[in-house]
């Protein structure tokens, strides 16, 4: 049974993404106690999945070391991953959290030697790479990612109870693999909550004329972001899924699901910018011969995102086209999608082929509207309000607001410092 | 050129958009396009328009009266919705594009051979008799409509087309006595006078 010391001085943050982690560490830091919850198997949430950050082009492993050092460091946070918050009852200062925990089946004398994963033949598409996860799979014993933290393998819930579970138990010299792990649900106190449950990118399926669901060689930004990693399914090349051919030419499609009334009413924010990165994935893999093309409304590259904006517009290889796309179809022939639509700038008519089409789709909040276990004023597009009615409740990161890392990691920094003040109100009435 | 043409001219001269807005149905949309293109890409006529419909918003805001109200544009729309479905903004593109063909015909600047407008006049007319549209006479209406030799033209041409209608009882040679219709067509033509008659109030309290 998982133990989990706290009290109405606890603050209980929920998602373990890098607005979660922030907000964590910000307050264990300032010597609160802290219950970070997580529900995938480690934390960092999507910014593990990125290649490089936008403007400075570095990468993300370099904060997550730091941060994933900073938590193992502190005493004061404890963090618990599988783990999914399934109610809150109680006011500002004297909450009691729900919280349910999946079996990892792994226990903690795990040492990330790998020979589970060996041992194991079964194997299933990778969620680590989106919808590439068919392109190189894992194993049914696996760590998510390199880096992930905590460094503990997990086994896949669909192997238990085949031989596979047994070969993982067999291979493991260190008594980590446990097969009667079970399903705990386990309550504890808190006295404020940062809710911090992050983003998804919009279902690009929805989006029927560009035909993601149809055409292989249509993807997505977070898609494309795990093409370029060196630790994805292509190993870092820019090979198109259909026939793995070299994706040279790259059309970006923005505003894919966002600003739309059919689809999110809001501006992402994030995806101009990040197409904009991704033309110079584009660049550094092909040189000359790359050539991105991106269909835009309007660029919305955010105060000192100009320059970044003004340095890929000089670039030759990189051409702007104001247009939302009518169209896509595929040329059967040799698997291009065709792009039609009319260029806004001369109305002229286009219907233009490419290798590869990145659509640049918008962030939904993670947790549907529908389906927050707690009470809580969200508007229209999903987001949480910053209102009073939420108590001692308050947002961090892409649960408010569509925002990029830095934003978020500002906006989370802030959302600890108001669970703080709620901590330190209940410290002064029952001390 | 009308009289009111010249009213709305001298009244609206600094704004043809406030002119939009307040004479053509749904007009109050037009400055809420954001000129992504998505309406003129899925346009399955579109490339038969001299200005697709983002195109006519934009000349609309830059004031280019004559060469939006005397276009063709708005007259090759086929009611598919295609750019309703999927117009980000949720403009009702359609029903502006018919809001503008209709204003652009009260003010007597649709061009006069453009025959989709011809044909809606022909329309109109045979549905306003009785009621209900009267397919010989319609049919009869159109072929002849550029004069006796080519109606008998258009009609040897279209024989077989006829017969076949009549065979399937699609259409009736009876019609040309009179035809059916509703039971009291004096009534609806009193109802579509009394419509016209407000629409001419409220366009007119705009002159």
């Amino acid at each position: 049974m998982t133990e989990v010391i706290a009290t109405n001085q606890t603050i209980l943050v929920v998602g373990g993404g890098i607005s979660g982690m922030t907000a964590a560490l910000e307050a264990a830091e300032t010597g609160k106690k802290v219950v970070l919850v997580e529900k995938r198997p480690y934390v960092g949430g999507r910014v593990t999945q990125l290649y490089k950050y936008f403007p400075k082009l570095c990468f993300p492993t370099c904060g997550l070391e730091i941060n994933q050092r900073r938590a193992k460091m502190n005493p004061n946070l404890t963090i618990l991953t599988m783990a999914e918050v399934t109610g809150i009852q109680g006011e500002a200062g004297d909450y009691t959290a729900t919280v349910k925990i999946s079996p990892r089946y792994v226990n903690d004398n795990c040492t990330g030697c790998g020979d589970c994963a060996t041992a194991v033949e079964a194997e299933f598409d990778n969620e680590f790479n989106y919808g590439l996860g068919g392109v190189s799979k894992r194993k049914g014993a696996y760590l998510p990612h390199k880096m992930a933290h905590p460094q503990r393998y997990v086994i896949d819930p669909a192997i238990i109870g085949t031989d596979d579970a047994e070969k993982a138990k067999g291979a493991c010299k260190y008594n980590a693999v446990d097969l009667e792990m079970q399903e705990e649900t386990i309550e504890f106190k808190a006295g404020a909550v940062v809710w911090a449950t992050g983003w998804q990118p919009y279902d690009a399926n929805r989006i029927q004329p560009y035909g993601y669901d149809r055409f292989a060689n249509v993807i997505t930004n977070v898609e494309f972001e795990r093409m370029a990693d060196p630790q994805g399914p292509t190993g870092g090349k820019l090979l198109r899924p259909s026939d793995g051919k070299e994706a040279k030419n790259v059309a970006f499609i923005q505003c894919a699901g966002s600003r739309d009334h059919n689809h999110l009413l809001h501006c992402s924010r994030i995806c101009c910018m990040a197409t904009l990165k991704q033309t110079h994935f584009v660049q550094d893999a092909w040189g000359d011969e790359g050539k991105s093309t991106i269909y835009y409304i309007d660029i919305r590259a955010i105060d000192r995102f100009e320059d970044f904006y003004q340095s890929v517009k000089a670039n030759p290889n990189v051409s702007f086209i104001k247009s939302k796309v009518a169209s896509i179809v595929e040329n059967t022939e040799n698997g291009n999608p065709v792009l039609h639509g009319v260029d806004t700038e001369g109305y002229n008519r286009y219907a233009s082929e490419y290798d590869l089409v990145v659509l640049a789709v918008g962030m939904e909040p993670s947790v549907d509207k529908a389906s927050f276990p707690v009470d809580i004023v969200v508007n229209e597009e999903g987001f949480i309000e910053p209102a009073p009615e939420n108590g001692g409740i308050f947002a961090a990161g892409c649960a408010s607001d569509a925002l990029d890392v830095n934003r978020a990691v500002q906006q989370a920094t802030g959302a600890a410092l108001r669970a703080i003040q709620v901590v330190n109100r209940v410290a002064g009435t029952e001390g | 050129m009308s009289d009111l043409n010249n009213t709305m001219i001298n009244k609206y001269r600094t704004s043809f958009l406030k002119e939009v807005e307040a004479n053509v149905e749904e007009g109050e949309w037009v400055k809420m396009c954001m000129q992504c293109g998505v309406c003129a890409g899925s346009c399955p006529l579109g490339k038969h328009w001299a200005h697709p419909p983002q195109e006519i918003f934009m000349m609309i805001r830059a004031g280019k009266r004559e060469e939006v109200l005397t276009s063709d544009s708005m007259w090759m729309c086929t009611s598919c919705y295609n750019c309703i479905a999927r117009c980000p903004r949720g403009l009702p593109i359609t029903h502006i594009m018919h809001g503008l063909a209709h204003y652009a015909q009260r003010l007597n600047l649709v061009p006069q051979q453009q025959p989709t407008q011809r044909f809606a006049k022909v329309f109109w007319e045979n549905m306003l008799k009785k009621g209900r549209v009267n397919e010989l006479k319609l049919g009869l209406s159109l072929y002849f409509i550029d004069g006796f030799g080519q109606g008998v033209k258009n009609a040897m041409a279209n024989q077989k087309l006829g017969q076949n209608m009549m065979k399937a009882k699609r259409m009736s040679p009876m019609e040309i006595l009179g035809g059916h219709g509703v039971k009291n067509p004096g009534e609806l033509q009193k109802i579509i006078a009394k419509a016209q008659a407000l629409e001419d109030a409220r366009i007119s309290g705009n002159s």
